[in-house]
C-alpha cells in the first residue's frame, strides 16, 4: 500500500511536467492547426531563466576581508554579491536562496517575447503549409534554441537549487499514520505539483470564464466559422500561442531544482510530452492533463523494483509502448474529438 | 542503358563518374597549401558521403515518394549496425554476411514497425516512428546490454569466436575484408604536391551506393513508384481506382529501412563497432534533413543533401578561432576580432548551431532542395535565352 | 435481375430515419438516376453503395456478391468506378500517368510490386491510356501537371480515369454540382458521348433535374430516405407525388 503511494507521488511532479508542455502543445495544435517540435525548447529556455536569474543575482564583487587569511596567508578576498550590497546582507541572502521562484518574474515577459516571436515571425507562415513541413521547420528551430543555450552556458547540467525552505522532505508516511520514513517527498515536488495544479486551473478558467477563452474555444472547435463572424481569430491565435509558451516556460522555471538543466532537456521532454497528447487526444486539453498525469504516474510505476524485475526495461519503454497501443485501438486518444486527425 | 532512358542513364553515368573519381574530385587543393584544409579526399571522409548517400536515398523511397514522414529511421541502422557486429564477432572478419545479415535483420525489424506505424498517416505516423526509435533506443542503452553492450557500445574482442575465420591475428583483432582484401588498405598517388588516396572500403562502398542508386532510380520509374507518388498525391482517388494502399507503402517502407540497414552494415564495415546513439531520434533527423536538403523527391537530391551535410560538418566542426583569424588576417585588427568574434558561434562545436539555420532556411526558402535551387538557376540563365523560353514553364514528372 | 440490387435497406442515425426499406435495381446497360430534394437520403445511400456505410438491415447485390463492408478498392476491382462531386485526381502527377494509374489497377489487381518494371515500356497499359485520353480529347494536355488543368479538364480527367477501368458500373455523385451552366452542359455531352460508344450502366446521384432528364433512362425519386417512385423520365415528369415532394420543400 504505502509503495504504491509512494509511486503515485514520484509519478507526479514528472505528470505535472508533461501535463504543462502537453497542454501548451495541444493548445497550439488546437488553434493554429500546427504541430510544435521546438515546444520542448520553450521549457529548456524556461529553466534556464531560472539559472540566468541565479547568475545574476549572485553577481559579485571581491572585498578583502581583513580578518580572515588564505591559505598563503594573505588577506581573504570574499564574494559579495551585489544584492547584498543594495539590500543589506540578510535580505540579500533571502532574495539570492528564491532566485528560483523570483526568475518566474523574468520568465513571464521573457516567454511572452519568445511566443510573439516565434508566431509571427515563423510559424504564421506555415498554417497553410503541411504538417510534415511544420514539423521540419519547428525541428531546425529547436536544434537553433537548444545550441545556443549550449553556446551560452555550456553542456553541463547546471545545479539550481530550491529555496532552502524546500529543502528538506515531507514524511507522507507518518502524516498518514505509517511507519515514519516509508513516504518521505521533497517538499518542492510537492510544490511544483500544487503549482502545476494553479496553472493548469488558470489556462482552463481563463479559457472557460473569458470572452477571450470562449472565442478562442469556439475557434478550436471550427475555425472556419469563428472566422466568418467577423472575430480577427489570427491576433487571439497569436496571443494564445504566447500564452502555451509562458505555460511552458514557468514549468522549466519550476523544474529547474528538480533536475539540473541541460540544454538538451527540452528534447527529451518533447518526445514524451508529444506522446502524452497523442494518449490524451489532439486537441482535447483535458485529455493532455489527465494523460500526462496518467503516464507519469505509470512510468513510476513500471519503475518498480518488483515490475522491474518481472519485466525487465518495463520502465524505458511503458510510455511508447501505451501510446503505441492507444494510437492502434483508439486513434483520437483518450479524450479526443471525434473526427479530429483520426486518420 | 541497363533499361534507363536517355536522360537517367546521363545522370547514372553521372554519378558513376563522380563516385569513382571523387578521390580525385575531392582533393583539388595541393598538400601542405593553405586551402588543403577544405580537401575531403580522404577515406574516412567519403565512405561517410556514400554511406549516409545510401541511407538518404533509401529514406527519399518513402519520404520523398509516399510523403509518409519517418522520424524513427535510424533505428533501421543501429539495428543493423548490431547485426553486422555480431556477424564480424560470431561467424568471419569478412564483411559481406555482416552486410547482408544487417539489411535482412533492418529488414525484419521495419515489416514490424512499417505494419504498426502505417495503420496510421500523416503526424501520427511521424509520432508511431518516433516512438518506436526512441523505445530501441532506451532498450538497446539498457535492457538488451547483453546483446548492445549498453552504453559502452558493441566492440569486436579478441576472444570472440569468429568461427569462419580468426579470431586474432598477431594479437590483434583482424581488419574487416572483402574475401581477403583488407578495407582498410589503401594506394596512393603523388602527382607533384597532390596526394590522392584510393581505399578499399571506399570503393566497395561506393559500388555498393551505385547499385542502390540504380535501384531507386528503378523504383522512380516503376509503375511500383508511380503507385507511390499517387499515395502521396491522393490517397482516397487510389483506393477507388481498386488499389490498396497498405501493401504499397509497407514495401516502401520495408525497402527504404533495408537501405538503411545496409548503411548501418556499411559503417560497421569500415569500422566495426556500434552504439545506441546511432538510434537517436536526432540521428533520425539528419536523413531527413539530408533528404529535404538535398530535395525530396528527386534521384539525386538525397545524394546530394548527404555529402553537402557530410562535407559541411566536417569542414565547420574543423574550424577553430586559429585558422579564423588567419582567415580573415587581411582586415584590420579590430574588424578582424569582431568578424571572428561573429562567425565563432557557427563553427567548431557549434556546427550543429549551423545545421537547425540551415534547416529551417531550407524549409522555409526551398523546400524543394539543392535541386530546387539548382533548376531555379537553370531556369533563369534559360530565360534570358528567347528560344529556350517555352520549355520552361512545362512542368515534369519528380526525377 | 438487375446490375446493381439494393433490397430492403435501413439506416437509423440515432432518431433520424436516414433510409428506410429502400429497394432499387439498376439494370444493365441503362442510366438510372437517383433524384430527391436536399436531405431525402442520396448521400447516405450512395455511402452504403460503397461499402462506407454499413445498413442496419437490408443487403446491396453487385453482380452476384454482396458490397457490404468491403474496402474501397475491392469494390472498385468487383467493377464499380466512382466519380466525386468534387474531381478526385492525383493533382501531383501528369495527366498521362493519371490514366496509367487505373489501367495498372485493372491488369494487375490491388497490389503489385512491380519496382523493377519501367512503366513507359509497359507498351500496351500506355497504349490504352493513350487511346482513353484520345478518346475524352484530352491527348495533348498529356504532359500537364494534373492539377494546373481547368475544373471542367479535370472532371473529364476523372471520368477517363473511370471509364478506361471498363467498368460494370459508373457511380455519379452529383457531377455537376458547383459547376457552371457551360461547364454543366460539357458535362452532360461528354456523359451522352460515353453512352453513345460504348455499353455501360450509370449511376447518378444528382438534384440538379436539367441533367437527370438529358441524360436517365430510369429514374428513381428519393424522399425522406424512401422511394417515391420508379419510372422512366416521361412518366416522372408530371408524376403528382414527384411535384408534392419537390414542391412541397421549394414552399419551405
Amino acid at each position: 500500500m504505502d509503495a504504491l503511494l509512494l509511486q503515485v507521488l514520484n509519478g507526479i511532479d514528472k505528470g505535472s511536467a508533461y501535463a504543462l508542455i502537453a497542454l501548451g502543445l495541444t493548445l497550439i495544435f488546437g488553434t493554429l492547426g500546427v504541430v510544435n517540435f521546438a515546444h520542448g525548447a520553450l521549457f529548456m529556455i524556461g529553466a534556464f531563466c531560472a539559472v540566468t536569474m541565479q547568475r545574476i543575482l549572485t553577481l559579485s564583487y571581491e572585498v578583502v576581508d581583513p580578518t580572515r587569511t588564505d591559505f598563503l596567508g594573505q588577506p581573504l578576498k570574499v564574494a559579495v554579491p551585489y544584492v547584498e550590497k543594495f539590500l543589506g546582507e540578510s535580505a540579500g541572502a533571502a532574495i539570492i536562496d528564491w532566485a528560483v521562484p523570483i526568475s518566474i518574474l523574468l520568465a513571464v515577459p521573457f516567454m511572452i517575447f519568445i511566443g510573439f516571436a516565434m508566431e509571427r515571425g515563423l510559424i504564421k507562415h506555415f498554417y497553410k503549409r503541411p504538417h510534415a513541413d511544420q514539423i521540419l521547420v519547428t525541428f531546425g528551430l529547436a536544434i537553433v534554441l537548444q545550441e545556443v543555450v549550449k553556446y551560452f552556458y555550456g553542456a553541463n547540467p547546471i545545479p539550481t537549487p530550491a529555496p532552502d525552505a524546500f529543502a528538506g522532505s515531507f514524511d507522507f508516511g507518518a502524516m498518514l499514520g505509517m511507519e515514519a520514513g516509508n513516504i518521505i517527498y521533497p517538499y518542492w515536488r510537492m510544490v511544483y505539483f500544487f503549482f502545476a495544479l494553479a496553472i493548469i486551473g488558470a489556462v482552463f478558467g481563463f479559457l472557460q470564464f473569458t470572452t477571450f477563452g470562449m472565442v478562442v474555444r469556439a475557434g478550436m472547435a471550427d475555425r472556419e466559422t469563428v472566422g466568418l463572424l467577423g472575430i480577427d481569430i489570427d491576433r487571439r491565435f497569436t496571443i494564445m500561442f504566447a500564452i502555451a509558451a509562458v505555460v511552458a516556460g514557468v514549468a522549466g522555471v519550476m523544474y529547474a531544482p528538480i533536475n539540473s538543466p541541460n540544454y538538451h532537456m527540452g528534447m527529451d521532454f518533447l518526445v514524451l510530452s508529444f506522446v502524452v497528447v497523442v494518449v490524451g487526444g489532439m486537441g482535447s486539453l483535458p485529455g493532455a492533463v489527465a494523460a500526462g498525469f496518467l503516464l507519469g504516474i505509470l512510468e513510476s510505476f513500471a519503475s518498480m523494483a518488483a515490475v522491474v524485475e518481472f519485466l525487465p526495461g518495463i520502465n524505458q519503454i511503458i510510455i511508447y509502448l501505451v501510446a503505441i497501443i492507444i494510437l492502434l485501438t483508439r486513434p483520437r486518444g483518450l479524450m479526443g474529438r471525434k473526427g479530429v486527425m483520426e486518420d | 542503358m541497363f533499361g534507363l532512358n536517355k536522360k537517367d542513364s546521363v545522370l547514372f553515368v553521372l554519378v558513376l563518374f563522380l563516385t569513382m573519381c571523387a578521390p580525385f574530385l575531392l582533393n583539388p587543393f595541393p598538400q601542405g597549401s593553405e586551402l588543403a584544409q577544405f580537401n575531403a579526399g580522404y577515406p574516412d571522409l567519403m565512405q561517410r558521403f556514400v554511406i549516409f548517400g545510401i541511407f538518404a536515398i533509401g529514406f527519399n523511397i518513402l519520404f520523398g515518394l509516399t510523403g509518409y514522414l519517418s522520424f524513427g529511421h535510424a533505428a533501421f541502422l543501429g539495428v543493423g549496425s548490431y547485426a553486422g557486429v555480431w556477424m564480424m564477432k560470431l561467424l568471419t572478419m569478412n564483411v559481406i554476411p555482416a552486410i547482408m545479415i544487417s539489411v535482412i535483420v533492418a529488414g525484419l525489424f521495419s515489416v514490424l514497425v512499417g505494419y504498426v506505424s502505417l495503420r496510421r498517416s500523416g503526424i501520427y505516423f511521424s509520432i508511431l516512428t518516433l516512438a518506436f526509435a526512441q523505445m530501441s533506443f532506451s532498450l538497446a542503452y539498457s535492457v538488451l546490454t547483453p546483446i548492445t553492450n549498453g552504453e559502452t557500445g558493441l566492440q569486436l574482442n579478441l576472444d570472440d569466436p569468429r568461427i569462419l575465420g580468426v579470431s586474432e591475428v598477431n594479437g590483434s583483432i583482424p581488419p574487416p575484408n572483402l574475401f581477403g582484401l583488407s578495407l582498410r588498405d589503401s594506394a596512393e598517388m603523388t602527382f607533384g604536391n597532390w596526394v590522392f588516396t584510393f581505399n578499399t572500403g571506399y570503393y566497395m562502398c561506393a559500388v555498393l551506393m551505385l547499385i542502390a542508386f540504380y535501384i531507386s532510380i528503378r523504383i522512380f520509374r516503376s509503375p511500383f513508384g508511380m503507385m507511390l507518388r499517387a499515395v502521396k498525391s491522393n490517397q482516397q482517388r487510389l483506393n477507388y481506382t481498386g488499389l490498396n494502399t497498405k501493401p504499397y507503402t509497407l514495401a516502401a517502407f520495408v525497402i527504404s529501412g533495408m537501405y538503411a540497414g545496409l548503411a548501418g552494415g556499411l559503417m560497421v564495415a569500415m569500422d566495426p563497432l556500434a552504439g545506441a546513439e546511432r538510434m537517436q531520434w536526432t540521428a533520425s533527423g539528419e536523413v531527413v534533413l539530408m533528404t529535404i536538403l538535398g530535395g525530396a523527391g528527386t534521384l539525386i537530391g538525397p545524394v546530394l543533401g548527404a555529402s553537402f551535410i557530410k562535407y559541411c560538418e566536417n569542414i565547420f566542426s574543423k574550424i577553430n578561432d586559429n585558422i579564423l583569424h588567419q582567415w580573415f588576417a587581411f582586415m584590420p585588427d579590430g574588424i578582424e576580432d569582431v568578424i571572428v568574434f561573429l562567425v565563432h558561434p557557427f563553427v567548431g562545436k557549434g556546427w550543429h548551431l549551423t545545421l537547425g539555420l540551415m534547416f529551417m532556411l531550407v524549409v522555409i526558402f526551398l523546400p524543394g532542395g539543392l535541386v530546387e535551387g539548382g533548376q531555379r538557376i537553370g531556369r533563369l540563365f534559360r530565360r534570358r535565352k528567347p528560344d529556350a523560353a517555352s520549355d520552361a514553364s512545362q512542368t515534369k514528372p519528380a526525377e | 435481375m438487375g446490375l446493381l440490387e439494393v433490397k430492403n435497406v435501413n439506416k437509423r442515425f440515432g432518431g433520424l430515419q436516414a433510409l428506410g426499406d429502400v429497394n432499387l435495381s439498376v439494370a444493365e446497360n441503362t442510366v438510372h438516376a437517383i433524384i430527391g430534394p436536399n436531405g431525402a437520403g442520396k448521400s447516405t445511400l450512395l455511402n452504403v453503395l460503397v461499402g462506407k456505410l454499413i445498413p442496419d438491415t437490408g443487403s446491396v447485390i453487385f453482380d452476384g456478391q454482396s458490397v457490404l463492408g468491403r474496402k474501397p478498392h475491392e469494390i472498385n476491382q468487383m467493377g464499380i468506378s466512382r466519380v466525386f462531386q468534387t474531381p478526385e485526381i492525383f493533382g501531383d502527377l501528369t495527366v498521362l500517368e493519371n490514366v496509367l494509374i487505373p489501367c495498372f489497377a485493372r491488369r494487375d489487381g490491388s497490389f503489385k510490386l512491380h519496382a523493377f518494371e519501367t512503366v513507359m515500356h509497359e507498351r500496351e497499359i500506355v497504349d490504352m491510356a493513350e487511346q482513353m485520353l484520345t478518346d475524352v480529347h484530352m491527348i495533348e494536355k498529356r504532359n500537364l501537371q494534373a492539377s494546373t488543368l481547368s475544373r471542367g479538364d479535370k472532371r473529364r480527367l476523372e471520368m477517363a480515369m473511370c471509364l478506361v477501368q471498363q467498368p460494370k458500373l459508373l457511380l455519379l455523385d452529383e457531377p455537376t454540382a458547383g459547376m457552371a451552366r457551360a461547364d454543366t452542359n460539357n458535362t452532360i455531352d461528354l456523359l451522352k458521348e460515353i453512352k453513345a460508344t460504348r455499353p455501360i450502366t450509370m449511376a447518378i446521384i444528382e438534384h440538379d433535374m436539367h441533367v437527370v432528364f438529358s441524360l436517365a433512362e430510369r429514374i428513381t425519386v428519393l424522399a425522406q430516405g424512401t422511394p417515391l417512385v420508379e419510372d422512366a423520365p416521361e412518366n416522372i415528369k408530371g408524376h403528382p407525388k414527384v411535384q408534392e415532394a419537390y414542391l412541397g420543400q421549394s414552399h419551405e
